[in-house]
């Protein structure tokens, strides 16, 4: 899959940074001064007790919330905030806590919605539909199929996706924002919900979609055995402060982080 | 049995969109297209064609206006009935300032200026929604209405405000006016809300329909897309505006033959949209539908009781009416919100499976 | 007089010039105003206790007057018609809430509002199909309304005041100022306010949902009555009404869907500006501004204070 805009990145270089994010609302502080990088190629998770702000950095990077101080550096370029068609554009996708799939369209066609981005043709060619416009709808349905068949969802491609379990949609949520071909993959919560085998089948996704594809994943997860298993750099926070950040085993190591889940005042 | 997809597979992506896969939809739809451009014209007096075929035709256009602004694209609109006018009375202007063009130019034309219209009121849609923006589109409403009477230069300052069609004509035919005949506006209305709903097709199954599809569903994911909001939402007011625009123009040149500005006023734009609620919102069908049970609804409660000797007022008529539209607005939305269309396709699929129950 | 001249300097000299005649349109600006906010006073009460927006509220205002003047026309005397109004509109908000409100109960908004759309028709057709829809006269005289004017001589000038508009301003104030005591002091009223807060809440103290959802539309269809009273007064009942009753829709921008305060300081400012804008500017402009006036108001607000001058901040989360 090629990447979309922007300059190269090579494997292992800072793909994305945050430097000194804060963020509050109204009188309440969601986010306070994080940095952390995120490296290409890696999986990186997003840990922390309920409230802890991940959600909050999610949509920071995403250009959905703006902090009031701070910088996100993108693929080399520096901003004091993101707008979503930037992100989108620059190749970041994500998926969402709650799954926010466009319910009245099938799975096919929330995935096709992906690629948006990469189709061209005009309004007057639209209008005619036969002719160039299909060639490129076409051309599109063929990488979509690819990541349906990559998702093993073809039986329900033609479902409305309000009426698919919520592990299905999960997916097919996932398989929209692959179809974006992101350089970033931003899964919030993406196991929530689910039981052990739909969590594998999940994990097995998420891994090939990064060997496979390349994709770059931060994630956010409760789950520490999938945190364990999946990520290459973990990065904690707690009460919007981050409090470690390093390999999986350090971090589940660090006494700050094991006070912070436990509960304990500090 | 007979509505079975069974051994009808596609060997190729481009034959899996079309819009009609199944052939029995597709023959169902050529035989449409047959009774509506062979048949009806044949067996049809004067009156179905006056009274029923053609304001049918104007309004499932007009409804499909709508519906793509507020059914797929979620923007719900209380300005069709002026949006409509400005067609109207763009077509009356353009073709009393340039009487040799086509009237039927003039006619589409006269589709651009409502969209142009449609797009300045849409602006807001930029930063409220729901209910919200209905207000606004209130406001275009009312203020469009007060300049159909108000700006004595859009109706050549005519004494009463009314307008009155000119004589036009195509190719040797009198098309427009008193003397022209009723199969003759038929066929044109036909042949234009024809062509303009294979046009609405092919946009919404395509990327466009997709992009306001997903701005109604959850803005904020279409956002994430790379969907930019704004352009999307203006577009869906742009071309709803040129339908409904159009429609006007032919509502006033190829059936009423005149209008005063009440015609398209705030009942008008609830009328459309009871159609599109009652039809299937986000159903091209469901335009269709809607027209017809709402405009086909008064004229059996005018005819169909004398028959039964069971003498009816037209004022009563239109009362009645008013209460079961409006009964039937609830009733649509707490039983089938996807209206009539859903019901359809629930037909459909029973028809798939027949005559087994399931 | 050049146009610049026509349009910032001159109607602030009539103004000035006419003392008499600024007082006057004021007055009667405050009057529409008054019963624009009785309207929205009727929304208000709705949205704040179920969320629904109640577009049919201007016309149950109109039906409410239809069948107190309809009742009184078929012999009904006119104290009993009133009461029997009464009734009726409580029947109203049971068969509102039994129909329409309970089984949408978990839909969008938009499908309530939409549905709201539907009654409104629904009422228009069955009020005309019972009592007939040519224009009828409000039975003033038989209620001991007071009737006529009052001119007094001030500013120079002469300014007419009709007493029926006064009568309705005292009750109007009067209702507001009970409507406020009920809710703050009353066990009821405690629930509605519960309920206005958060449904799962008031239902998780016990609270019937469906009883405050009667109470709250019961309340405002006697505000509807009131209103319609009035209103049908000053200009004959007909479902005309509509289209002016469509005008409270401004002021609930203006003041904020959920303040009753709101709407009649929205109301007020509606109604005094737009009989302003009407008189001193509206010949410049060819007449007839009323009709969209308010509108354009509400199209300003909604782009940079959509919650209105009393409302709640809308904060949407991802």
């Amino acid at each position: 899959m090629r990447a979309p805009g922007g300059p190269e990145v090579a494997v292992g270089d800072v793909l994305l940074a945050v430097e000194n994010v804060s963020l509050s609302f109204g009188g309440v502080k969601a986010v306070s001064d994080v940095s952390f990088d995120i490296r290409k190629g890696e999986i990186r998770a997003i840990i922390g007790p309920n409230g802890a702000g991940k959600t909050s950095m999610l949509n920071v990077i995403n250009g959905f919330y703006h902090p009031q101080q701070g910088r996100i550096t993108f693929k080399g370029e520096a901003r004091a905030r993101m707008r979503p068609h930037e992100a989108a554009s620059g190749g970041i996708a994500r998926t969402f806590q709650n799954v926010a799939l466009f319910r009245g369209m099938t799975a096919l066609d929330n995935i096709m919605a992906g690629r948006t981005l990469k189709m061209h043709r005009n309004f007057f060619w639209q209008m005619l539909r036969y002719g160039p416009a299909m060639r490129e709808e076409v051309e599109h349905r063929r990488r979509a199929e690819e990541i349906i068949d990559f998702l093993k969802i073809q039986e329900i491609r033609r479902v409305p996706v309000g009426r698919l379990p919520y592990g299905l949609q999960k997916r097919v949520e996932l398989g929209r924002a692959l179809a974006m071909e992101p350089e970033l993959l931003l899964l919030d919560e993406p196991m929530a919900g689910m039981n052990l085998e739909e969590k594998e089948d999940m994990s097995r996704f998420v891994l090939d979609a990064n060997d496979y594809y390349g994709t770059t994943i931060a994630l956010i997860e409760h789950d520490m055995g999938v945190v364990m298993d999946l990520s290459d750099r973990v990065v904690v926070l707690d009460h919007g402060i981050k409090i470690a950040d390093g390999a999986p085993a350090e971090v589940k190591s660090n006494q700050a982080v094991i006070d912070a889940y436990l509960g304990v005042a500090h | 049995m007979l509505y079975r997809e069974a051994g009808q597979f596609k060997t190729n992506y481009a034959s899996d969109h079309a819009v009609f896969p199944i052939l029995q939809d597709r023959i169902g739809i050529f035989v449409i297209l047959f009774i509506a451009f062979v048949v009806i014209p044949r067996t049809g007096n004067d009156f179905i064609l006056n009274a029923v075929m053609i304001p049918f035709l104007i309004f499932a256009l007009a409804s499909i206006g709508l519906n793509l602004l507020t059914g797929y694209t979620g923007q719900l609109s209380l300005g069709t009935g002026a949006f409509m006018g400005v067609g109207a009375y763009a077509c009356y202007k353009l073709t009393t300032i340039f009487p040799d063009v086509n009237i039927i130019i003039w006619i589409i034309v006269s589709g651009f200026f409502s969209a142009a219209t449609g797009v300045v009121f849409g602006l807001p849609a930029v930063r409220i929604k729901g209910f919200y923006l209905a207000i606004a589109t209130l406001a275009a409403q009312f203020f469009l209405e007060w300049c159909f009477t108000r700006i004595p230069w859009i109706y050549n300052y005519n004494v009463s405000a009314a307008i009155e069609v000119p004589q036009r004509e195509l190719l040797g035919i009198i098309i427009t006016g008193p003397r022209a005949t009723a199969e003759t506006r038929y066929y044109i209305v036909l042949a234009l809300v024809v062509a303009m709903t294979w046009m609405a097709s092919n946009i919404v199954h395509g990327r466009i329909g997709r992009t306001w599809m997903a701005v109604r569903d959850m803005d904020i994911a279409a956002e994430l897309m790379g969907i930019r909001l704004l352009p999307t939402k203006l577009l869906a007011f742009a071309v709803s505006s040129f339908y409904c625009g159009v429609s006007g123009a032919m509502m006033v040149f190829l059936w009423y033959g005149g209008a005063e500005s009440t015609v398209f006023n705030i009942n008008q734009s609830f009328t459309i949209l009871f159609m599109i609620i009652i039809g299937g919102l986000g159903s091209l069908l469901g335009s269709f539908l809607g027209a017809a049970l709402i405009y086909i609804l008064p004229i059996i409660l005018r005819f169909v009781p004398p028959q039964f000797g069971l003498p009816v007022h037209a004022a009563t008529v239109e009362h009645i009416t008013f209460m079961v539209v409006g009964a039937l607005i609830v009733l649509f939305l707490i039983a089938e919100p996807a209206g009539l269309a859903r019901l359809w396709q629930i037909a459909k699929q029973k028809l798939r499976v027949w005559p087994f129950p399931y | 007089m050049g146009p610049l001249y026509q349009i910032f300097i001159d109607p602030f000299v009539q103004m000035g010039t006419a003392p008499d005649l600024f007082v006057q349109t004021l007055w009667e600006g405050m009057v529409g105003g008054m019963l624009y906010a009785l309207i929205a006073l009727g929304f208000v009460l709705i949205f704040k206790a179920s969320g629904v927006f109640n577009f049919a509220q201007g016309i149950m205002v109109v039906f409410a007057a239809l069948t107190l003047v309809g009742l009184y026309n078929i012999g009904v005397p006119a104290f009993l018609a009133l009461g029997l109004t009464i009734a009726v509109m409580f029947g109203l908000a049971f068969a509102v809430e039994r129909v329409v409100l309970r089984p949408l109960v978990n839909q969008p908004d938009i499908i309530l509002f939409m549905a709201t759309f539907g009654l409104t028709y629904f009422l228009i057709g069955a009020g005309e199909f019972v009592f007939g829809g040519d224009p009828k006269v409000m039975i003033t005289e038989q209620l001991y309304l007071p009737k006529g004017a009052v001119t007094y001589k001030i500013l120079g000038g002469i300014i007419s005041v009709q007493k029926l508009d006064v009568a309705a301003a005292v009750i109007a104030s009067v209702m507001v100022a009970g409507l406020a005591v009920f809710f703050s002091k009353t066990r009821i009223g405690r629930a509605l306010r519960a309920v206005a807060d958060s449904h799962a809440a008031a239902l998780s103290v016990g609270i019937s949902l469906e009883q405050i959802w009667v109470i709250v539309w019961f309340a405002a269809g006697l505000v509807a009555l009131v209103t319609g009273i009035f209103w049908g007064a000053r200009s004959d009942v007909s479902f005309a009404l509509d289209v002016i009753a469509l005008k409270a829709l401004p002021v609930l921008i203006l003041g904020g869907l959920t303040s009753i305060p709101g709407a009649i300081v929205g109301g007020l400012i509606i109604g005094i500006g737009e009989k302003m804008w009407e008189f001193y500017w509206g010949p410049l402009i060819g007449g007839g501004t009323d009709a969209w006036f308010a509108y354009v108001i509400a199209l300003v607000f909604l782009l940079f204070k959509p919650q209105g001058l009393f409302g709640e901040k809308i904060i949407e989360r991802v």
